[in-house]
């Protein structure tokens, strides 16, 4: 069966379409929490141990304020580190692809930097920094920069050799051979390493707040595990996820805004 | 030198710009360290207006001559002069053809021919019909808003054609243009190629492996030998124009074919044995 949205004026044709595509996905979904639910009722397991669905529906409505101010916390950390890492992450790999010294120093530098689990600098960057946003900020940006920058130099480095030819033939200037060829030649590379380094920023941000905080999603499920509110913990992961989809799916609209003729790649391989 | 970005609108007739290649020898450092001569003492003329084709084995340094005409790589030793311009880097009134097509995947049909226009910075108006002109000239006028990921192979190329014409070049480098094609699909490109050529009348420098394509569409071809480049033969081939499908069966055109196997024949490329 193919999956291009075929374009139907009537309303009915669509919702039938949508159904047939995305109902048996929502369907196991379905399963697994009445599975869940039903298990939870009839073998008694404290909430907790494990709440039922149902239970932690009723947590997020009744606790809605408190985790939307941590959402809030958590989200300023995610859009401040990765904000931080796309500003930082695209001018390096412009340099790396057109200086030696970077290309020769810098960036294998920065590959072997890779190899450090950034969440194991938590703690020292919350000796630097203290236990307010910045330590986490920090995290979410050391651990979503790297996909971005390796993907930048990467999708730089991809235009072949004459279409280079091609414009300078033309008598384009580097400038304009960066802006007409390179960059656009980029994008769907570029764009491979935000949709990573967005879901990583939420990983960083959380663990940080793991580490030291007084605010956020993570501190919040701190606060909950020392409580034993088992439901409110799993609220919390609930609205993190959420939050994670929200932000990747503002990445992908970004780039089907950006790159149209990939969409028409897409269709045509289809 | 006849300035062909400014000529007026078409109809006129543009006479291409002539080459003169004198004892260019190109030497370069491969990637291991070892020296490659890609290129020995390479002595040609090329008049204004002339279609000429290189044919030669792989790595016998066709499309390094290319290169070093565009001035987009130097020459070791020698001198290159286009329209009685030395050359020594990129040249102006040049258009590059290349066996992949190089179109960009971002750009519409018609942003594509309209590239060359944009980075020369040639009057936008004029040029958006010529491109619009020549898109019709190949049957592609349908196709201006659509993107190349949405083409054939052949109607990509063709593009990539139009895309080099419609700067109304004085020269047309093409590097095996049609290399990548199906057989029906070249045929077809090399009728189009001979017609917008009788038309413009540019200078054609033409490589490709096919001796029948070089035959067919050449005024002159020169036979290469390899390592290092040189200039075996050249077979000057003054079948009636335009040619066509009939053309492969004159008995001139079969002589010429076999004269350029032979040379093949005598440079070990192609064995009978």
């Amino acid at each position: 069966m193919t999956t291009i949205a075929v374009p139907s004026p009537a309303t009915p044709g669509k919702l039938a379409f949508w159904i047939s595509r995305n109902g048996p996905v929502l369907a196991i979904f379905a399963l697994v929490f009445a599975l869940w639910e039903i298990a939870v009722r009839a073998l008694q397991i404290p909430d907790y141990i494990l709440p039922s669905p149902s239970v932690i529906v009723v947590k997020i409505v009744v606790s809605w304020q408190l985790l939307l101010e941590n959402a809030f916390v958590t989200l300023q950390e995610i859009l401040l580190g990765f904000g931080l890492s796309v500003v930082i992450a695209i001018p390096l790999a412009i340099a790396v692809v057109y200086s030696r010294i970077f290309e020769r120093v810098a960036f294998p530098f920065m590959v072997s930097l890779q190899t450090i689990p950034k969440v194991a600098l938590a703690p020292i960057l919350v000796i630097w920094l203290g236990y307010g946003i910045m330590p986490k900020v920090m995290v979410a940006f050391l651990i979503s920069f790297f996909p971005i920058v390796i993907n930048s130099v990467i999708g730089m480095r991809s235009a072949e050799k004459e279409m280079i030819y091609l414009v300078q033939s033309m008598g384009a200037s580097e400038l304009t051979t960066f802006l007409k060829i390179r960059l656009p030649k980029a994008l769907p590379s570029i764009f491979g390493g935000l949709k990573v380094g967005i879901g990583q920023a939420v990983v960083g941000a959380t663990v940080g707040e793991f580490i030291a905080a007084e605010r956020g999603l993570g501190y919040l499920q701190l606060i909950s595990q020392v409580r034993l509110d088992t439901p409110l913990l799993f609220a919390a992961v609930v609205v993190l996820s959420l939050l994670g989809v929200l932000l990747f799916n503002a990445v992908a609209f970004a780039e089907r805004i950006a790159l149209p003729w990939s969409r028409v790649a897409t269709d045509v391989a289809e | 030198m006849i300035d062909n970005r400014t000529g007026p609108a078409a109809g006129d007739f543009r006479a291409g710009v002539p080459i003169r290649i004198a004892g260019v020898t190109k030497r370069y450092l491969s990637a291991r360290g070892g020296e490659v001569h890609a290129l020995d003492e390479i002595d040609l003329a090329i008049a204004g207006g002339e279609f000429v084709s290189i044919v030669g084995p792989s790595g016998c340094g066709k499309s390094t001559l290319l290169m070093l005409i565009s001035g987009l790589i130097p020459a070791t030793t020698g001198t290159i002069e286009v329209g009685g311009v030395r050359v020594k880097g990129a040249i102006g009134n040049v258009a590059i053809v290349f066996q992949r097509d190089v179109l960009l995947d971002w750009r519409t049909v018609l942003a594509n021919v309209l590239l060359p226009v944009e980075i020369k910075k040639l009057d936008p108006v004029s040029h958006r019909r010529k491109a619009q002109e020549l898109l019709r000239s190949v049957g592609l006028e349908e196709f201006e808003d659509k993107y190349p990921g949405e083409l054939s192979g052949g109607m990509r190329q063709r593009v990539a054609i139009c895309r080099a014409l419609v700067q109304d070049p004085g020269l047309l480098l093409m590097d095996e243009p049609f290399g990548a094609l199906d057989a029906l699909t070249r045929e077809q490109m090399n009728l189009d190629l001979q017609r917008m050529w009788l038309r413009d009348r540019n200078t054609v420098l033409f490589i490709t492996h096919s001796i029948e394509e070089a035959v067919l569409l050449s005024d002159r071809v020169v036979v290469m030998s390899s390592r290092p480049g040189r200039i075996a033969d050249i077979v000057t081939d003054d079948l009636p124009r335009p040619r066509g499908a009939h053309t492969r069966s004159d008995p001139r055109f079969i002589e010429h074919v076999e004269r350029i196997r032979r040379h093949f024949l005598a440079l070990g490329v192609l064995s009978e044995t």
